[in-house]
């Protein structure tokens, strides 16, 4: 009997507005010139926060964190393209993101400065905003219960959408979530930020296939990888899963190939395994440049906006700054408050020898 | 009043939580069409229908992620781990992020799920199907683990647990889910996570067991009153953790002796833990060293001599005489 060819699989790439700012008029997403300087905005404020908190970080005014420039369009045009009621389900690296859909830098300070205060949705932030998740590959499964749980509940047209890097697509759980997601044919939206390095192992020992976005083909999902300094790009492959989502026709693979600029977190040195000509290459490809002279070519966007922005964006974070700085008076047994939904004496008995504990510490001076 | 199995009984919690509350979902390895293995949710998907009873994939990591998920959106999942030797795959996502997402965010966000794990030895079953590892499963912070001894507390620990806001880990005794059956009331009733219960009081020596060994523990107790007519005061331990520190060491401050017996491995088991906690609340009321009678800490053997290395009636029988004696 000979071998018969029962299917062959084709594996699609995205872009519309490349590396010179040319844009692909006929796959151009119909955003309306508000919605096109808001989406820019929103990058510019990642990306100015993103640099002030890596200062902050350098003068020892919050922890280690890891920073997101260079990713602005794959977080950020993810989060425009979503809606107020969709889940998000992060890792650690979606800083974008959680600006978009109300986090405050305020907030994210707090967290980075090692107080679980920095995870509460307070304020404008979308009550839907699963907090950060540092173990990799993790939170998809959880998006996949999210969405589960929001079809059985009568909200069928709600999507969860999860976040990773390229690293976590060779752990267990990632392929355990697309392929409950796609057996349950629920609407999860994978975003996989493939910034080329997982800390120091690059993509090209992470996986031997040759795209990530494939790998969804196995899961008999669509995936398909975008070019993740394209704001536009990602913006059309989200909005278009999206709404494959909520039409019910299930889950769906985004491959984002962008880079970090950065280092992994600020206590990593990427110097001990990449070269600065690599990251001059991609600094060449910076979301935020693009998608500016696309702006401008349009002329709805100036030098003059842009020094408005600066200007405005300066005093925004010199306030949240010092709001954050402001801040003081965290519960020390807080932890006692939160590790059970109901009081348990073997837990208050502890507690109590924590306070005392910690009184004398203070005696001591 | 039916005359229940433990199987019955977890069924018919499951049940009646089902029909009561719709976010109650069941979800796992053949837990729908096939009722489970062991047919611990028999029936359901007739009942529910197939998206509040899940057959799930193969994966045990996606079982307990999904659950997580799906119970931070409303819902109160009740997954299974069909063996407790395959539920290790669970603790990843157990530890970090089932216990943590109500700490984590100050208790915006929290985890109302219920793990199923079938556990302990004495059904002549393959590798990996016969270990008690409740210890394990005990040591992390923001998760409960319960473990019914019989029918009655299957059903009310089953409820309980369901109705709790926490993740816990409920450990079923396969041992005991045919061995015998209780009247179990019409109405349904709950217990306190948390608390151990004392089934049978008396002076001259505390004794504590929980699952399996509770059957093997109160089969000893009876020989021991039938030879000699000793007052013994029985502890059904029911929640692991966190550990009921109260029941255990009033009942130490009475009697004055402690015996714990132990299906899992002696060495950092719950009966080392009891043994801490009488030392820091109720050492000066000892009048004999505790005494462990524990599985050892070998690999868990096939089952062609699990019966030797099970603590049995007579083991635990010598063990507390030892401590009466003393």
């Amino acid at each position: 009997m000979p071998m018969k060819e029962l299917d062959t699989f084709r594996v699609s790439y995205l872009s519309i507005l490349d590396e010179d700012a040319n844009v692909d008029k006929e796959l151009e997403p119909k955003l309306k010139k508000p919605e096109l300087i808001e989406l820019y905005r929103q990058m510019v404020w990642a990306r100015r926060t993103d640099e002030r908190m890596l200062k902050l970080q350098r003068q020892g005014r919050i922890g280690t964190f890891g920073p997101s420039t260079g990713q602005e369009a794959a977080q950020c045009a993810v989060a425009f393209a979503m809606r107020k009621q969709d889940w998000f389900a992060g890792a650690f690296r979606e800083h974008g993101v959680r600006l978009l859909r109300g986090e405050s830098l305020t907030r994210q300070l707090v967290y980075y400065n090692g107080q679980e205060e920095g995870n509460i949705n307070d304020g404008d932030a979308n009550p839907r905003n699963l907090p950060i998740s540092v173990i990799v590959g993790a939170q998809p499964l959880h998006a996949v219960g999210l969405a589960y749980a929001m079809r059985l509940q009568g909200e069928p047209e709600t999507c969860a959408v999860t976040f990773m890097g390229d690293g976590a697509t060779s752990e267990g759980d990632f392929h355990e979530a697309m392929n409950f997601a796609a057996v349950w044919n629920l609407p999860v939206l994978f975003v996989v930020q493939n910034n080329q390095w997982a800390i120091s192992v690059p993509r090209s020992k992470q996986t031997k296939s040759a795209t990530i976005a494939q790998k969804a083909i196995a899961y008999g999902m669509p995936g398909v990888q975008v070019d993740g300094n394209d704001a536009l790009a990602v913006y059309a492959a989200a909005s278009e899963a999206l709404d494959r989502g909520r039409r019910g026709e299930g889950p769906t693979l985004i491959e984002a190939v962008t880079y970090r600029l950065m280092m992994h977190t600020t206590a990593d040195d990427q110097y001990k395994y990449r070269t600065k000509e690599e990251e001059e290459l991609w600094w060449r490809r910076d979301p935020l440049v693009r998608f500016r002279a696309y702006l401008e070519a349009k002329k709805i966007w100036s030098e003059k906006d842009q020094e408005a922005l600066e200007e405005e964006y300066k005093v925004e974070i010199e306030k949240q700054v010092k709001a954050f700085e402001g801040m003081s008076g965290w519960k020390p047994d807080a932890p006692f408050d939160h590790v059970f939904g109901t009081k348990h004496e073997r837990i208050e008995a502890q507690r109590r020898e924590f306070l005392a504990e910690i009184a004398k510490e203070a005696d001591r001076g | 009043m039916a005359k229940l199995n433990m199987v019955q009984a977890i069924n018919l919690a499951l049940d009646e939580m089902m029909a009561e509350d719709p976010s109650v979902v069941v979800l796992g390895e053949d837990v729908g069409v096939d009722g489970g293995v062991f047919r611990v949710t028999e029936g359901l998907i007739e009942k529910y229908g197939e998206a509040r009873v899940i057959d799930t994939p193969l994966a045990e990591s996606a079982i307990i992620g999904t659950a997580i998920g799906m119970a931070l959106a409303g819902l109160k999942p009740v997954g299974e781990m069909q063996f407790c030797g395959f539920s290790y795959i669970m603790i990843p996502q157990l530890e970090g992020h089932g216990s943590r997402y109500r700490s984590r965010t100050h208790g915006q966000f929290h985890v109302p799920l219920v793990m199923r794990v079938p556990y302990g030895g004495g059904v002549r079953a393959l590798e990996h199907h016969s270990e008690s590892r409740e210890a394990s499963l005990g040591h992390f912070p923001g998760v409960k683990v319960v473990i019914p001894s019989g029918p009655r507390n299957a059903r009310s620990l089953m409820r309980a647990a369901i109705l709790d806001p926490d993740p816990v880990v409920y450990m079923e005794p396969k041992r005991s889910y045919r061995a015998f059956k209780e009247d179990v009331p019409e109405t349904p009733e709950t217990v306190e996570i948390g608390k151990a219960q004392v089934i049978q009081e008396g002076t001259d020596v505390t004794v504590i067991a929980w699952g399996a060994m509770m059957h093997t523990t109160k089969k000893a107790v009876e020989e021991i009153r039938q030879a000699r007519g000793a007052s013994i005061e029985l502890i059904d331990l029911l929640t692991i953790s966190p550990l009921d520190t109260e029941t255990i060491c009033a009942s130490v401050r009475k009697t004055g002796r402690l015996a714990v017996v132990q299906e899992a491995p002696l060495s950092f088991g719950p009966a080392s833990e009891i043994i801490a906690t009488v030392n820091d609340h109720a050492l000066m009321h000892l009048e004999a060293p505790v005494k462990r009678v524990c599985g050892y800490d070998v690999v868990t053997p096939y089952f062609g001599r699990e019966n030797l290395y099970m603590p049995t009636v007579g083991r635990a029988r010598r063990g507390i005489e030892e401590v009466l004696d003393f």
